[in-house]
């Protein structure tokens, strides 16, 4: 089963929206409630990347009887350096981001915490694209 | 839906109820449905918060107490009063007055629940920082909070306090200071003064405990005329004239919005009102909130002084009670703890277990095919959550019909859509109809001219 959702760069006010419309999906397919915590928190770190430092995006969620995928895709401008920005701390965000709660160098290493397995490829022209498999 | 293993207080009285559908709509776990012209409660989903008894202009809903001549099966007659009562009442009675009318109206002994308040927030504190792992801790305080959680949010579960509330260590230390007394533990009736729907269905069903130490649930407005009645009728000279002890500032403060997190350490939130709670709630499960230590959490705006049975306007009986300054600060928790140490063995309660209300099916094969159907169900309703349908809203109508327990004919416009294509007759139509509304809604159309 696939859910997709359009995210917006720059409009923190919906950030959160397509992690709490698919945190809806979950508890309706009953899953379990630890597993539903892990997934939110990667999805809702990886929408507010998105929100925060890209170009705009889609996010994707397959869901299998044994296993969640998720693929956030943005368009840009991409990660220079991967291993730095998987680093705890490490961030980028601008003054104003972080004064409004947000870019505290988290979220990359808090993704890859909740979910079995994550996957990132990022180029200038391509944007990123970061996919995790969180199993059920 | 899954099967009823709850007891509820709220219960529907199907002669007064017409079903005019206003508790559906202010449902906050969309736990009514009106069937042949009469609301009904799904037990499973009802959390006790009683919306739908403020929202009931004919008061249909009602709150089922103990019968008040129970109190006299025991000869120590213990009524135990949350500190919100007092508020009630004009300020020429003073908390003493008040205190032997409650003895006038039939009780042997008065006590007042927040007692404990000193006591629990020393113990709050000590397991706030045990458990640091597990934050944020969440208020075990209101049991209809306890029970959204359990329903609504069960990744939250674990996070829920596990103490008990004042009412229970109140209870067990009255009980345990007669008993000590010579008291035969027969001989003492123990009776909660209630403020809310919430609070009687946690005594009957205790949430992480195994029985409650509370032999009977009186309704605070109940209590109230019969102490009114007493003190009016004794305007000019008490009969009775027990001196009583008062309790300290936090104590009094602890049943209003923010009497717990101003006397928990840490970086702490009160919420009020059941639809912010769950707003915020939201955000604390996606992690959104990051550094929170612990939050009080309770269903009714201005917390306790809100409860559906008091009988003055909440705001009012909040300005008495933090304006009752004419109280000394000198009485200490010791005055009132009996055994210290029998509480402290008492106070743990068992885990809170989660009871996801919103899963379709546990065959995660199954539920997603029935997510397909609600999501194929939303294309064609019409989106206006009209509740005519007998559900609250076209979300509700598409959630029942793929858990069987509706059909798609009970939409209106799918209804006249299906006559106009000559798939349903107009007598089918009004069957449906008559089965959701009752056949009375239509009784008086009949003679209605064009």
């Amino acid at each position: 089963m696939r859910f997709e959702y359009d995210i917006e760069a720059g409009n923190f006010s919906k950030a959160g929206d397509a992690s709490s419309a698919f945190k809806k999906v979950l508890k309706q397919l009953n899953v379990d409630p630890q597993v539903i915590k892990r997934i939110v928190i990667a999805l809702y770190e990886g929408e507010v990347n998105i929100v925060a430092h890209s170009y705009g995006g889609k996010i994707v969620c397959d869901i299998e009887p044994k296993k969640v995928s998720i693929v956030l895709k943005d368009t840009g401008p991409g990660i220079p350096n991967i291993e730095q920005a998987m680093q705890e701390g490490f961030s980028t965000a601008t003054p104003a981001v972080r004064e409004m709660g947000f870019g505290a160098g988290m979220g990359l290493c808090n993704m890859n915490r909740n979910a079995n397995a994550m996957n990132i490829t990022s180029s200038a022209e391509d944007g990123t694209r970061v996919e995790l498999i969180i199993n059920l | 839906m899954g099967q009823a293993h709850f007891s509820h207080a709220l219960k529907v009285d199907p002669h007064i109820c017409f079903g005019c559908s206003r508790c559906m709509v202010s449902c906050p776990t969309e736990a009514i449905r009106i069937k042949k012209g009469k609301a009904v409660i799904y037990e499973d989903r009802c959390v006790d918060c009683g919306e739908c008894y403020r929202s009931c202009p004919v008061h249909a809903i009602y709150i089922k107490q103990d019968d008040f001549e129970k109190i006299h099966m025991f000869s120590h007659k213990i009524a135990l009063v949350p500190h919100v009562f007092f508020g009630q009442f004009p300020s020429q009675f003073t908390q003493n007055d008040i205190k032997n009318a409650i003895l006038g109206a039939g009780f042997t002994d008065v006590v007042e629940v927040e007692q404990s308040v000193p006591f629990l927030i020393e113990q709050i504190n000590k397991y706030v920082k045990k458990h640091a792992e597990d934050k944020p801790i969440i208020s075990s305080f209101c049991p209809a909070i306890v029970r959204l959680i359990q329903v609504k949010f069960p990744s939250l579960t674990s996070n829920i306090l596990l103490l008990k509330p004042p009412l229970d260590i109140t209870a067990y230390n009255t009980r345990k200071r007669l008993v000590d007394q010579g008291i035969d533990n027969s001989d003492i009736g123990l009776f909660y003064i209630t403020p809310c729907a919430a609070k009687i269905a946690a005594i009957k069903s205790p949430v992480g405990e195994e029985e409650s130490q509370i032999d009977g649930v009186i309704n605070m407005d109940t209590l109230f005329n019969r102490t009114f009645t007493y003190l009016s009728n004794n305007k000019n000279k008490m009969e009775i004239n027990r001196e009583y002890s008062k309790l300290n500032f936090r104590s009094r403060r602890w049943p209003l919005t923010e009497g717990e997190s101003k006397y928990i350490k840490g970086n702490n939130f009160a919420i009020d009102g059941i639809h912010n709670v769950i707003d915020f709630l939201e955000k604390i499960e996606d992690d959104e909130v990051p550094g929170v230590d612990y939050l009080e959490l309770r269903a009714c705006i201005e917390s306790c002084v809100g409860g559906v049975l008091l009988t003055t306007n909440k705001f009012l009986i909040a300005e008495r009670i933090k304006n009752n300054n004419d109280e000394p600060e000198v009485i200490k928790v010791q005055n009132f703890i009996h055994d210290k140490e029998y509480l402290e063995s008492h106070i743990a309660v068992n885990k809170v277990e989660p009871r996801n209300i919103m899963s379709l099916d546990d065959n995660i094969e199954k539920a997603m095919q029935k997510l397909t159907t609600i999501s194929d169900l939303m294309k064609i309703l019409p989106q206006t959550d009209c509740s005519a349908c007998g559900a609250p809203n076209c979300n509700a109508l598409a959630n029942d019909i793929a858990n069987n327990e509706s059909t798609i004919e009970q939409c209106i416009f799918i209804q006249k859509n299906m006559e106009a294509e000559n798939k349903l007759k107009p007598e089918e139509s009004y069957e449906i109809l008559s089965d959701i509304w009752g056949k009375n809604k239509f009784s008086k159309y009949k003679n209605l001219k064009k």
